[in-house]
């Protein structure tokens, strides 16, 4: 894995090119993760996957414990590894052992001896020699060390606990870790910022390729504490590596993440967005953002269960090139969603996936160009603005 | 009429034929997958085109209920609305208001039912069909007919073969757009010869753009159905494309193909698929068996599509029946297979080789069936050593009897006499 550092906005936001694997394009930073299930998107075949833009979408996300339905390690080794297994040579995989989705942390049943999760097929206690014998096995570009996530209830005490296992765990994985494979260090802490700056800083003393910042999108979430607990964690963090989050997904939160120099982003949003039956519409100029108060939006996106979009031809953004907007109406999608059909969620993907990588594109765009600052206050306030003017009993809300 | 069908080779009774509809230039004989309300599960419209495609069924009855006729007709009809370029067919509605309800009663007028929706009672005339299916807008309409299954006997075969009969004018009568869309009538009378010929002098006499073989593919005998459609096959004109309704399983349309049918459709594809079964030149394949766990073949080796080239049984294991994305790469799978067989079916007729592609065709499947024993749990290991001097009542015991292989060899030799 190679990753550089080229640009620095007034007031935070860095830019980056990251090359991973055997994933030739040069994937540029801030840049968002796919989520996936067992590797492949939830609802975007593979063909289709091919016609989100090109390198932005070659990054892809994976639960280690996706497979514990199968296939197993030594099939899956067999086969020649997670990017053989979905045929997706040209991409670069993350593994992470939490999906934010299906399979999630249970800090009740972590002992010392692993990490326990919630999975599809049951809890599972995942030992860090287990979770290295799986990633020998999946052989990602990247893989985060298995942490010890808590919730901002935890006591102090089991914060405290769960910063001391993450770091002995990250010792344990180092030891194991797969050749051509690049480890991030994983940073824990809590809603505690002197526990993030103690496990922020025994991380950065580890031989690591990257940082893998956890404990976010599990429970609550707070605006200010989030910025502050990763501008501690950032603050303890040498500048050449990569820093990637998991559970920040609104574009609020993303542009959170940017500001305090985070590179890559892991969330759920767009799979709870498309599960959810809505699409994305937000422009990313602000000039533009203030005029699409229609009563149906939260200004971010539409829902396209309601029944006003029963004879509404128009794609979902007439100036978006993905695919379901090139081919399919909103009328067309409204009914695919009443009558429960499948095809309802891919093209949903499909649009979320493709309007939120345009969405770090402009990110980029702006970091590069120094205006990253003024644009995330910008931002920040027509949401606020807007949100003023939605009713309360809003569809989207 | 808003068809040309022309027959550009044959085989005895097999006919390579070039079906032009207002929307697509088919070839038959042509497998259409079902598009219930409007999707095919799960699969792109641009998907549909790659794996071959041609005609697509849609169900009016649940077209009706949602999102309705009205709104399909007001966006600029079916096409339009799931953006797929090529043919269409729909059926008239009758058909599931018989099987999926409970309370339907047909009564001369038409067929009464409760509103699944608000449970008000309901009625669809043949007129009401018609405007339906007018509404959508398919390149080939069906006539709404009495359907009854053919389990049942006595005198309400015959009392369904006429009102069948008369309800076809009444559809005639009610269709407004002959010139865009072609009405298909309907063969029924059961498994009765004397009744189904009645109903198809009846039908022929009324000159329809096509015809459709109807009331089969439900639980009667393999033998009765293979005689009903080459009864209605030898009385049907040679200009018009034949549809035998209902039917999906591979070896029914070799069979079907070589009596001189042209079209089939059927949910069993896609419905099999979410199931967790692959259609293979074998039979099927049973991604669901803990056999498939750690194999990492695709599932059909010999097969080109974009699931065979990139994934193996063991990765389409772990997900089937459990992710959405399992259900939808087998449907492709079984769906490619499906249109490959049709295009193997017409261009092994036109060519003059349809006899060796019907014996490879059973042929592939005892072979694979012998090799994996295992995994085609059909057959007892006693069968494997007869295999090849009895192949033909092992081919698959499921769906296969003597008689049928008997018509089926008739048929592929000179001058067969039914």
């Amino acid at each position: 894995m190679k990753f550089v550092v080229d640009a620095w906005s007034k007031g935070g936001g860095r830019a980056g090119v990251l090359q991973v694997g055997s994933c030739p394009a040069l994937i540029e930073t801030p840049a968002l993760l796919l989520s996936t299930r067992k590797a492949l998107p939830n609802f975007i075949p593979p063909d289709l996957l091919r016609s989100l833009p090109s390198p932005d979408s070659r990054l892809l996300q994976f639960s280690p414990l996706h497979f514990l339905e199968g296939p197993s390690a030594n099939t899956i080794s067999d086969i020649g590894g997670v990017r053989s297994l979905v045929s997706l040579h040209e991409f670069g995989f993350a593994a992470i052992p939490r999906d934010s989705t299906a399979i999630l942390p249970e800090f009740d049943c972590t002992n010392k001896l692993g990490a326990s999760f919630n999975t599809p097929s049951g809890r599972h206690l995942l030992k860090p020699a287990e979770y290295m014998r799986m990633l020998a096995a999946m052989k990602p570009d990247i893989w985060a060390s298995l942490s010890d996530e808590v919730p901002s209830r935890a006591t102090d005490k089991r914060n405290k606990l769960s910063v001391d296992r993450t770091v002995k765990w990250l010792d344990e994985c180092i030891a194991l870790s797969p050749p051509g494979t690049a480890g991030f260090g994983a940073i824990v802490g809590g809603w505690d910022a002197l526990e993030r700056q103690r496990c922020a800083q025994e991380v950065a003393k580890r031989n690591v390729s990257g940082y893998w910042i956890g404990g976010f999108g599990l429970e609550e979430t707070s605006d200010q504490i989030t910025s502050q607990l990763l501008r501690v964690v950032v603050e303890n963090l040498p500048e050449e590596k990569p820093r990637l989050v998991s559970g920040l997904g609104l574009p609020e939160e993303v542009l959170r993440g940017v500001a305090q120099g985070i590179d890559l982003f892991d969330s759920a949003y767009i799979h709870q967005l498309t599960t959810g039956g809505f699409a994305l519409t937000f422009p990313f100029e602000a000039a533009k953002r203030h005029s699409i108060s229609d009563g149906m939006s939260d200004g971010t996106k539409i829902n396209l269960r309601a029944d006003v979009y029963r004879k509404d031809t128009s794609p979902i953004m007439k100036s978006c090139h993905c695919y379901t907007c090139m081919n399919h109406t909103k009328a067309y999608i409204n009914h695919l969603l009443n009558v429960r059909e499948m095809l309802a969620q891919t093209l949903l993907e499909i649009h979320n996936t493709y309007h939120y990588l345009g969405f770090f594109q402009f990110i980029r765009r702006v970091v590069k160009e120094g205006r990253f600052q003024e644009f995330h206050q910008e931002f920040i306030e027509t949401r606020r603005g807007h949100s003023r003017v939605v009713p309360a009993d809003d569809v989207c809300a | 009429m808003a068809l040309q069908f022309e027959v550009l080779g044959r085989f005895n009774r097999a006919r390579a034929a070039r079906l032009t509809l207002p929307h697509y230039q088919c070839q038959t004989p042509l497998f259409m997958p079902v598009g219930t309300q409007g999707t095919i599960k799960g699969l792109a419209t641009n998907q549909l085109e790659e794996i071959g495609c041609q005609i697509i069924l849609g169900n009016t009855y649940h077209l009706a209920l949602r999102p309705t006729t009205e709104l399909i007709d007001e966006l600029g009809g079916l096409h339009e609305f799931m953006n797929w370029p090529r043919a269409l067919l729909t059926d008239s509605g009758g058909f599931q208001m018989v099987s999926l309800l409970d309370l339907a009663e047909i009564t001369e007028e038409g067929v009464t039912f409760r509103s699944p929706v608000d449970g008000k009672p309901m009625l669809l005339t043949p007129e009401q069909s018609i405007r339906f299916q007018n509404q959508i807008g398919a390149d080939i309409i069906m006539a709404l007919d009495d359907v009854v299954k053919t389990t049942i006997t006595g005198p309400r075969i015959e009392e369904a073969m006429y009102r069948t009969l008369r309800w076809i004018d009444r559809c005639i009568k009610a269709h407004e757009k002959p010139d865009t869309q072609n009405l298909f009538g309907i063969v029924q009378g059961g498994l009765d010869p004397v009744l189904r010929d009645i109903c198809l002098r009846g039908m022929v006499d009324r000159d329809l753009p096509g015809y459709a073989i109807g009331g089969l593919a439900g639980g009667e005998d393999k033998d009765s159905f293979w005689r009903v459609v080459a009864q209605c096959t030898a009385s049907l004109p040679e200009d018009k494309p034949r549809y035998v309704m209902g039917v999906g399983y591979p070896l029914d349309i070799v069979v079907c193909s070589a009596l001189g049918a042209d079209m089939y459709d059927c949910v069993y594809p896609t419905r099999t698929a979410r199931f967790g079964t692959a259609l293979v030149p074998a039979g099927v394949l049973k991604l669901t068996h803990n056999a498939m766990a750690d194999d990492i073949r695709p599932i059909d080796p010999a097969c080109a599509c974009m699931v065979c080239k990139n994934y193996s049984r063991a990765y389409i294991h772990s997900m089937v029946t459990k992710d959405a994305m399992g259900s939808q790469l087998l449907s492709y799978h079984n769906l490619h297979y499906m249109m490959k067989l049709s295009r193997d079916l017409h261009s092994s007729i036109l060519h003059g080789k349809f006899p060796e592609f019907v014996c490879k065709f059973l042929q592939n499947m005892v072979l694979i069936f012998t090799l994996h024993i295992d995994v085609f749990c059909c057959l007892k290991s006693t069968h494997i050593h007869d295999a090849y001097d009895h192949r033909w009542d092992i081919v698959n015991p499921l769906t296969v009897t003597t008689g049928q292989l008997v018509l089926l060899d008739l048929s592929l030799h000179p001058a067969p006499r039914f």
